[in-house]
Parts: structure tokens; C-alpha cells; sequence
């Protein structure tokens, strides 16, 4: 059983992906215990800006005990991160989240879809799954900047999209799917919240279940303050409401279960 | 030998070390981090007489040296509270202090009367909430309002009650004085300050709420003096919150006169905030060869 912790991890290595992305890994006992679709909160050292970042796991290296995080800067913490040098003794709490339900892929057909900064957890995922009968891994970039589709090309079939048409197909995920004319018996996504909604329209008209991962502006990341709610369908078990703690009982959710309009 | 135990209205308490009500649940999240026997009391989420909603997302955002929260008292409601949350933290030697909100004085008495028969030690009463519309702070920004729910809730409540105070106020001495004249057997200060963000990039509000409660080291000082200034004012014992982080910050509020004190945001930023608390307090105590921590409440005149 995986234990909540907050340690202080060491850089291992910092590289910069494509425009404002960069790929961190970071010596961690938390390596060990991490899932797939699981997250990181990550503390800067600026004591004005207290609240960690929720940070989604790209990979682990769990014989080495290292997991890699690949984040897009953001704001002053994200900007802090980036100028981390390996050595740098970095604050994180983990592992977060209830990740991927990787046995609902087995014998499938599966989609992964990563948008943007929803790429990453993509990575963990295709290493884990290895029952299925198809991998298709589609991943959406604003331009030719492809951050870790080299990485993905191991685990599974790449395909690109891009908003502005330099690489693969122009558009998002679903343009690649209709374009390229892929079908799956199960899909797991990440990515920005229009292309949730979309993949979510997209699962209900296939009949077929989609396993997406939320965000949302969070505090505590361990289902305390009731910060990062998503509304649900159902009541949820916890709340008693329709609201689920995104950081506990998400940040993956069955899309038919949880409601994505504003 | 060394003695942390505080006494607040005949219930003793083994330190003063407390959780703020809204940032610890009901103690289950953080019970993975730190061991609930070493806290005086977990003082729980707001729970009414049904369930809430609370509000939209964004329900928080970070802002300098602290955070700005709208969740709007979401609660699975009383009777959930007493069937789940309660025998959970039964479990722990610690003291229960359950928060209660509400939108009228009706729901207020429904959820204190539930508890009556209850295992719990003391009732914080939640009239200072800043982001509910109905309720909540309006009981808490009008001395006269304060007084007669109050007298309403003490008619009640079998339990001692705590009245937690707004700071969003002119002068919250005269909210304490109102609260003590009602019969309340303690008052904990301060709530969160009423507060707002701006996103300047999508140029909107960056709570769903539009205004938030501003908790976190940002407002510490203005906690110690508010402490400070209704210990003075009151004959009933205080419980002291707001930006706390550490024992150093714990001991400023102790020295200012409160008896108790609450750890709240700084959960959020180090889960093992509450237990380095308690145990920073021995630290000092030992460093300055103090026996017994009543002896230091209220020491700065």
C-alpha cells in the first residue's frame, strides 16, 4: 500500500523540452510507489508563494528510484522549478491521485490521448500497459515543438496533431482519429479542458468507456479542503454531494460520471 | 517536568495545539501524516443540518505569503457527520471540537441538538464564514445579531460553545464582548479576512466567487493583534488562529492570551505542521525552564 509522504527529493537532471516545457527528473523514494495517471505537488523555495503544484508523473524509474515530471512554465513557481541545475534539493509530497485503472485496458483496443501539457502521464501509462491488442498514442501540440513523441514511439503508434498543421494532421486528437480512420474499445485521455469535452462526446457516441484526467486549482492535494471539486453525476460516496475531490478520488474519472461544463 | 495542558471551559486539553476548522476535514486526510493523539483537539469542517453544495471552481487561488479560499461550507451534512467522522475520530485520544454552520438560527439548533447526545467535547459556532451568501458572516458582523444566536445556540447546546469570530469587523473586542454577554463559553479568532484576487491574463475574477477568505502567514499579524486586543477584553478563554506556522508563531498568540491555538493553511503547505507545533512549544518551554504553559498566556501586557 502506497504511503502519503512529503520528502525533499534531489534533481537528477533538467532538460528543456520545447518552448516553456521542461523535463525534470528528480531522486525520490516516491518513485517506488507511483501509478500511472498519479500526480506530485511540488514546493518552491519562495516562501511568498506557499501552495505546492500539483504535477502530473511523466515516468519513474523505480530500480534507480527516479521519477520524471514534465511541466510547462506557468507562473513564479513553474518558473522557479525551471531554473533548477541537477543537485538542487527540491520539496515534494505524493504520490496523489487514484491514476489509471490500467486493467480496464487488458485485451482492448485502447486509445491514449495527450493535449499539450496533458502529454506526459501519457508516457507512464504506455510503459504499464502491456495486455492490450493495439496501443494508439495521439498526441496534440500547438506546432512542431514534440516534446516526448520520441519517448512514446517505444511503448506504441505515434500520431501527431498539431494546431497549426506543421507536423501530422492539422487540428486536435479527434481530427487524427477521423482522419486517420482508428477505433478503439477504450480510450484514456489528458489534456486541455475543450479536448476533454470532446473526447468525452467522442467515447458517448462509440459506446465506448473514456478514462480522463482532470485539473483543477487545488491546496492541500490530499482531499482536505475541498479546493479542486469536479461535479458528478451521481452523489458522490465521500461528500455526500455531487462534487468529488479531484485530487483523491480523481484526477481520473470515468467522463460518463463526471459533468465537464463550466 | 514539563506541563502544555490548557484548560478551556472545563475541558482540559493535553496542549494547545488545535486544527482550524476547514482545513483538516475531519482529521481522515491527515491521519496519514501526523498521529491525531498528539494534537490537543482536531476541530472539524463546518457541518450543517444538510448537505452542501458550496460554491463554483475556482474555489482557491494562492496569493502572496498565503491563499484566498471560497468552498462555500461544502458538508456532507449532520447526520453523515455523526455516522462517519465522528466514531473516526473516537479512535484518537485527542479532543473533538465540532464547527458547525448554517443559514438560519433553525439550522444552527438542528445541527447542535443532533450533537447533544454525542461524544464530542466543545461546539465551535461558525458566524464569520465570508463566502456564503445567506447566514454565516451576517450573525457575525452585527454585535446585536451575534448576541441573540448565540443566547439561542447556548439555550441548546449541551456541549461548551465556542463563538468564532469575524474579522471583518470595526472592532471585534465589542464581537467578543457580545459573544460573552450570550453566555458563550469561549470565542477563536480570527476567520479568514475577506479578500479578492484578479487574474490579469484572463482578465477575470480568479475565484468563482469573486471574493475569498485570505488565511496563511499573510494575516498573522493581524491575528496576534486581534487576539490580543479581545483577551483583553474578555473574561472567557481564547483560542488564537491565523497564519500560524510554527511554534514561534504559536507562542506569539499564546503570549498575546489565547489558550488555545489552531493550525489552518499551513496544513496545506506542510501536512506535519500541527505535530512541529506541539512539539516546538516543549522546545521552548524546556529552553526557557517554563513547568507549566498556563503560566505564559496572556504574559505580554
Amino acid at each position: 500500500m502506497e504511503q502519503k509522504k512529503k520528502e525533499t527529493a534531489v534533481v537528477y537532471r533538467q532538460t528543456q523540452r520545447a518552448t516553456g516545457v521542461y523535463d525534470m527528473w528528480i531522486e525520490t523514494s516516491l518513485a517506488g510507489q507511483a501509478r500511472p495517471g498519479q500526480f506530485i505537488s511540488v514546493y518552491t523555495q519562495n516562501q511568498s508563494a506557499l501552495l505546492p503544484r500539483p504535477i502530473s508523473i511523466c515516468e519513474t524509474d523505480k530500480e534507480k528510484g527516479r521519477l520524471r515530471i514534465v511541466y510547462r512554465v506557468a507562473g513564479k513557481g513553474t518558473q522557479e522549478f525551471a531554473t533548477y541545475k541537477s543537485g538542487h534539493r527540491i520539496d515534494v509530497l505524493g504520490t496523489l491521485g487514484n491514476g489509471f485503472p490500467l486493467e480496464e485496458a487488458k485485451g482492448k483496443k485502447v486509445f491514449l490521448m495527450g493535449g499539450g501539457i496533458g502529454i506526459p502521464p501519457m508516457l507512464e501509462l504506455a510503459k504499464a500497459l502491456t495486455d492490450t491488442v493495439s496501443k494508439d498514442i495521439i498526441v496534440g501540440y500547438r506546432n512542431n515543438e514534440l516534446f516526448l513523441a520520441e519517448d512514446l514511439k517505444k511503448y506504441g503508434t505515434v500520431h501527431i496533431a498539431t494546431e497549426d498543421g506543421s507536423v501530422g494532421t492539422k487540428g486536435h486528437v479527434l481530427n487524427v482519429v477521423a482522419a486517420e480512420g482508428l477505433c478503439a474499445d477504450v480510450i484514456f485521455a489528458c489534456g486541455p479542458m475543450p479536448m476533454l469535452r470532446a473526447v468525452k462526446q467522442y467515447a458517448q457516441e462509440k459506446g465506448i468507456p473514456a478514462y480522463i484526467s482532470l485539473e483543477e486549482r487545488m491546496a492541500c492535494g490530499v482531499g482536505a479542503c475541498l479546493g479542486c471539486v469536479v461535479k458528478t453525476k451521481e452523489i458522490d460516496h465521500h461528500s455526500h454531494v455531487n462534487n468529488a475531490r479531484i485530487c483523491t478520488d480523481g484526477p481520473v474519472y470515468l467522463a460518463s460520471e463526471v459533468n465537464l461544463e463550466n | 517536568m514539563i506541563n502544555t495542558k490548557v484548560t478551556i471551559a472545563g475541558v482540559e486539553f493535553k496542549n494547545p495545539v488545535m486544527t482550524a476548522s476547514g482545513t483538516f476535514g475531519s482529521g481522515m486526510e491527515y491521519s496519514e501524516f501526523v498521529d491525531l493523539n498528539k494534537l490537543g483537539a482536531v476541530v472539524t469542517k463546518g457541518v450543517a443540518n444538510v448537505p452542501w453544495e458550496g460554491n463554483s471552481t475556482p474555489r482557491v487561488c494562492e496569493t502572496y505569503g498565503g491563499m484566498l479560499n471560497a468552498i462555500g461550507l461544502q458538508n456532507p451534512g449532520i447526520d453523515v457527520f455523526i455516522e462517519r467522522d465522528i466514531p473516526f475520530l473516537k479512535q484518537f485520544d485527542t479532543r473533538i471540537i465540532v464547527n458547525v454552520c448554517g443559514r438560519s438560527a433553525a439550522d444552527y439548533a438542528a445541527v447542535v441538538e443532533k450533537l447533544s447526545n454525542q461524544p464530542v467535547d466543545m461546539l465551535e459556532i461558525n458566524v464569520s464564514c465570508p463566502n456564503v451568501k445567506h447566514g454565516g458572516i451576517a450573525f457575525g458582523q452585527d454585535p446585536k445579531c451575534l448576541f441573540d444566536i448565540t443566547k439561542e445556540i447556548k439555550a441548546k447546546a449541551k456541549q461548551p460553545v465556542i463563538m468564532k469570530l469575524s474579522p471583518n469587523v470595526t472592532d471585534i473586542a465589542e464581537m467578543a464582548k457580545a459573544a460573552e454577554a450570550a453566555g458563550s463559553d469561549a470565542v477563536s479568532l480570527i476567520n479568514t479576512l475577506t479578500g479578492m484576487k484578479i487574474d490579469v491574463h484572463r482578465r477575470t475574477f480568479a475565484l468563482a466567487n469573486k471574493t475569498g477568505g485570505l488565511s496563511g502567514p499573510a494575516i498573522k499579524p493581524v491575528a496576534v493583534r486581534m487576539v490580543y486586543q479581545v483577551a483583553n477584553a474578555v473574561q472567557i478563554p481564547v483560542i488564537g488562529m491565523g497564519g500560524i506556522a510554527n511554534a514561534e508563531d504559536a507562542l506569539e498568540f499564546l503570549l498575546a492570551g489565547a489558550t488555545g491555538v489552531a493550525v489552518g493553511a499551513m496544513n496545506f503547505v506542510n501536512p506535519y505542521t500541527t505535530v512541529e507545533v506541539a512539539d516546538g512549544i516543549v522546545d521552548y518551554m524546556k529552553q526557557y525552564g517554563i513547568e507549566n504553559l498556563a503560566e505564559i498566556i496572556g504574559a505580554v501586557k
